[in-house]
């Protein structure tokens, strides 16, 4: 954390760097090769989902020995399923979004030279690395990768007689989820102890960015729930390795009799969803702190509420701790105990919709610039109301024994995380660029990107709801073993050629991303006139952040549009312009908001 | 080899999109007052194609799905899910509305000043209660809902039914005359003689009826209990709203009604509307027509072949019934042989 230059070889600075931005650039750019690899998965599924026996020479490509003729076979679809959720839960929206955005904005935005322990950040990457490393081997195992769903319930994921996946593929997913998760809890307790100790002069916790509650409460609920993931992965290595049965028993498979006896898959269902559950907020929250910030700014208004958005983060935060039931409501545990889950699960619906109401309000009367970053934004907003209101149906547990683990539910969860989660994360990029690479990405293509991104989300994940009420059970490899699902085969080409689109489509974004890199027009300090001191840094990056002292922070994040009079809109900006950053002193008399 | 030639591809289409950029002008970086303008009205374009999607999907997709429930227990969910939707449905209208309407209204122009509007504790406390009170209502119903459901009274008759799963196959087992099934587990398991391992030595067993495919009278309470082989299946009845996880080691279990027989079943209207749509798709690829039956399906994923498990399920009159179920041999007939 010195002031002082020390000479910088090319391994010290691009490799092994211990500079918090340097390495939220290696997550970002990692987490986007994950990104790739797991929507092309997702792209060769649905081209299966559409034409179940069709013939395709891309699959012949890239499946080759778990495929006859194009066609691929049942074991490899379930491969993809399972790969394609892994990646995009845990490398793409985990790491590559709470690991980019958390290192580079924690010690900018608090007004840090970089973050507690640079050392341990970058360990923390270097973990994340090798994880990737090892799930991306699993996909060229003989017997293919982990198939057993990404929620890997045993005593499938436990037994390779069930499912070739199950053996070699299984061990190396374990193995990349534990380093995994050793990476996420070396990151998470960075982030914390740098949120409660390095704050620059003035930066009360009251006066943090939303951002900084959102990556910081996110860090707290990652702490308290990834080590329990931790364990119920250890104990399924115990099984599967050294015959103990935690989570088998009573089981006949290929002829025999299995020695487990006395486990309880249930239980391995509790500890997976201690996790499981909390990990949809640690996906969500980081975005929803982004899209605060960017909306704030780029509508030229205070974020509506401030405390109130500090208060359901926290509210969400704690709530999500308490309701991994709701996704256990059939799975032979205690009814009574699905009603308590019901209860906590639909209260999570008041400090979502205070949240949505609040952006809402942040949009009205405002002066909107709207720049990629903000139309991402503003996406986020549309499918996180779309998705998140289905889950009052999903988390009532009367309604979900007949709708749990049909498409309604990949409905709903694609859209209320996966979708949100990916909006924010590019509306992060578009709007934080400027910072990483002090240039400016491309505003024509950024459209493009959005709106064929969006119509393409809901054109995928709007009509999958319906064909879940049809009772169409997800995990399907064909719809053809039931004439029931006949008449919903239209509907799946129809999301198979919208998921095709928006998967090609985000070409025009890596396109952007790389060449504005080194093509993009040289970015100013502040592009969007924003408050946060991350912009009173030189756009040229810099050991320790500032060349000079950390400037001292005097107000809120959000005081945009000051005016003389508060009571008249048309009154004159009391700064003179229509943004104040943090580092202004207050004028006598001024009042802070 | 072929995997090669297609990132090849990617790569040749990468470079020459790269030498594009050379020429191309990439100094459009921030939104202006064009821009604004623009995308603004694109979001009220954006905002009549998702109502589209939201309307067609709604009325249009309305003919696939399930008909309503076949089981009395279902009744209520029918009705749960109904206001449900309603209430989401309504909120999502206003709300997407609300959304793109005023990102068109408010978008940016540089002579505008933007109001300074931090705060208000009373618009806060209408968004907390508002829906507070709404799902307090919601939760009330789905807990009492759930309770009736899944709290099965000891003391009433019940028809026990055992659902017995294993890749990739369903079978079931009735308990007779004692209404009791015998005790079972998989040491017992013999695989031509006794595939669902009954203790034979349990005197319960001896009456006991094993099926392929299922037989429910209409109108009287069926007790299904669950249990699995090998992996997580879940026994998944949708016309009946009524699905539990068959867990190796453990007997869940789920208790339903059926309202209404396979026949009459085929004469309700949506299901009609709903056949005739399927057949119309499969005389155009030449397959056999369909007929309505209830269904069995596995909704667990439990291996390559999960996404054909299935059994049928047949409800039919009482005496219909109690014919089926005579015609079929007990556990002590067909192990003698």
């Amino acid at each position: 954390m010195s002031e002082h230059h020390h000479k910088e070889t090319f391994v010290t600075k691009y490799i092994f760097s211990t500079d918090h931005k340097m390495i939220s650039k290696q997550f970002l750019i990692t987490g986007m090769i994950m990104g790739v690899i797991g929507i092309f998965m997702s792209m060769l599924f649905r081209l299966q989902l559409a034409w179940p026996e069709k013939s395709f020479t891309i699959i012949e490509a890239f499946l080759g020995p778990h495929q006859t003729d194009g066609i691929m076979s049942p074991d490899i679809y379930l491969a993809l399923v399972t790969i394609h959720g892994t990646i995009m839960v845990f490398f793409v929206l985990t790491a590559g979004l709470s690991g980019t955005f958390s290192n580079l904005l924690i010690p900018l935005q608090i007004g840090a030279r970089d973050m507690a322990s640079g050392f341990l950040n970058m360990i923390s990457y270097w973990l994340f690395f090798i994880s990737s490393i090892v799930m991306v081997i699993s996909l060229f195992v003989e017997a293919g990768p982990a198939s057993a769903g990404w929620t890997i319930y045993p005593p499938l994921s436990a037994l390779p007689q069930a499912i070739p996946g199950s053996g070699l593929g299984m061990t190396l997913w374990l193995v990349s989820m534990a380093i995994f998760i050793a990476s996420s809890l070396i990151g998470s307790l960075n982030y914390i102890v740098t949120v409660l100790n390095l704050r620059t002069k003035g930066m009360k916790m009251t006066r943090l960015p939303l951002t900084m509650w959102a990556f910081f409460i996110t860090a707290i609920i990652g702490v308290v729930s990834f080590p329990v993931l931790l364990s119920a992965a250890l104990l399924l290595i115990f099984d599967r390795s050294f015959g103990t049965s935690f989570y088998l028993s009573d089981i006949f498979i290929s002829g025999e009799v299995l020695h487990y006896q006395g486990g309880s898959p249930v239980l391995f269902e509790h500890l997976f969803w201690f996790l499981g559950h909390p990990e949809v907020y640690i996906v969500l929250l980081p975005a929803l702190g982004i899209t605060s910030e960017i909306i704030s700014t780029h509508s030229r208004k205070p974020i509506f509420g401030y405390r109130a958005m500090v208060g359901s983060i926290m509210a969400i935060a704690f709530l999500s701790t308490i309701v991994w039931g709701h996704h256990m409501f059939i799975s032979g545990m205690n009814p009574f105990l699905g009603s308590v889950f019901t209860f906590t699960t639909v209260l999570i619906a008041i400090p979502s919709a205070v949240k949505a109401f609040n952006y809402i309000t942040t949009l009205w009367k405002g002066n909107l610039q709207l720049n990629p970053a903000m139309l991402f934004s503003i996406g986020l907003v549309s499918t996180f109301v779309t998705g998140g209101l289905t889950g009052l149906v999903l988390g009532d547990s009367a309604l979900d024994i007949n709708i749990h683990d049909t498409y309604f539910v990949v409905a709903h969860f694609h859209l209320v995380m996966g979708v949100s989660a990916i909006f924010g994360m590019y509306a992060g990029i578009y709007h934080w660029f400027p910072k990483m690479y002090g240039r400016m990405m491309n505003k024509v293509m950024g459209y493009w990107h959005f709106w064929i991104t969006i119509i393409c989300a809901y054109g995928v994940f709007f009509p999958m709801h319906f064909i879940g009420l049809a009772g169409l059970p997800r995990r399907y490899y064909s719809n053809t073993a039931f004439p029931m699902f006949d008449d919903v085969a239209d509907t799946n080409v129809v999301i198979t050629i919208f998921a095709l689109v928006g998967g090609i489509a985000q070409i025009i974004f890596l396109a952007n991303f790389f060449i504005s890199i080194y093509r993009g027009q040289k970015a100013s300090q502040n592009p969007w006139n924003s408050n946060t001191i991350e912009w009173t840094t030189p756009v040229e990056h810099i050991h320790g952040n500032w060349p000079g002292k950390i400037p001292e922070v005097h107000r809120w994040a959000y005081d945009y549009s000051k005016k003389v009079d508060a009571d008249d809109d048309d009154s004159d900006y009391l700064h003179g312009q229509d943004w104040v950053s943090q580092i202004t002193p207050l004028l006598p008399g001024e009042e802070e908001s | 080899m072929l995997a090669l030639f297609y990132i090849f591809i990617g790569v040749a289409i990468g470079v020459s999109f790269w030498q594009i950029t050379r020429i191309m002008n990439l100094r459009g970086v921030i939104a202006t007052d064009k821009d604004n303008d623009r995308q603004g009205k694109y979001f009220i374009l954006f905002g009549v194609f998702i109502y589209a999607l939201m309307i067609y999907c709604l009325i249009g997709m309305n003919v696939l799905m399930l008909p309503e429930s076949a089981s009395f227990e279902g009744e209520n969910d029918d009705l749960l899910f109904d206001i449900s939707f309603w209430m989401i449905g309504i909120v999502q209208f206003i709300m997407q509305f609300l959304i793109f309407f005023f990102t068109y209204k408010y978008r940016g122009k540089k002579e505008k000043k933007a109001k300074f509007y931090a705060d208000s504790h009373k618009l806060e406390l209408i968004w907390t209660v508002i829906p507070g009170i709404v799902i307090i209502v919601l939760i009330g119903f789905g807990i009492f809902q759930w309770t009736e459901v899944m709290n099965i009274d000891e003391n009433e008759e019940t028809i026990v039914i055992e659902v017995y799963a294993k890749q990739f196959a369903w079978q079931a087992r009735y308990a007779g005359a004692d209404n009791t099934l015998g005790l079972g587990n998989v040491n017992f398991i013999d695989e031509s003689t006794n595939p669902m391992g009954v203790d034979m030595s349990d005197t319960a067993s001896q009456d006991d009826k094993q099926v392929t495919e299922l037989h429910l009278p209409k109108g009287k309470k069926v007790l299904f209990k669950f249990r699995s082989q090998d992996v997580l299946h879940s026994a998944y009845m949708p016309h009946f709203r009524a699905q539990m996880n068959c867990v190796p080691g453990m007997v869940t279990q789920f208790g339903f009604t059926p309202k209404y027989t396979t026949e009459e079943m085929r004469q309700q209207s949506e299901v009609i509307a709903k056949t005739q749509g399927i057949n119309k798709i499969r005389s155009e690829k030449g397959e056999d027509l369909y007929e309505f039956d209830y269904v069995l399906l596995c909704n667990k994923i439990c291996g390559a072949s999960h996404y054909s498990m299935q059994m049928k399920i047949v409800v039919e009159e009482e005496e219909d019934y109690k014919k089926w179920l005579a015609e079929q041999p007990t556990l002590a007939e067909t192990s003698k042989q």
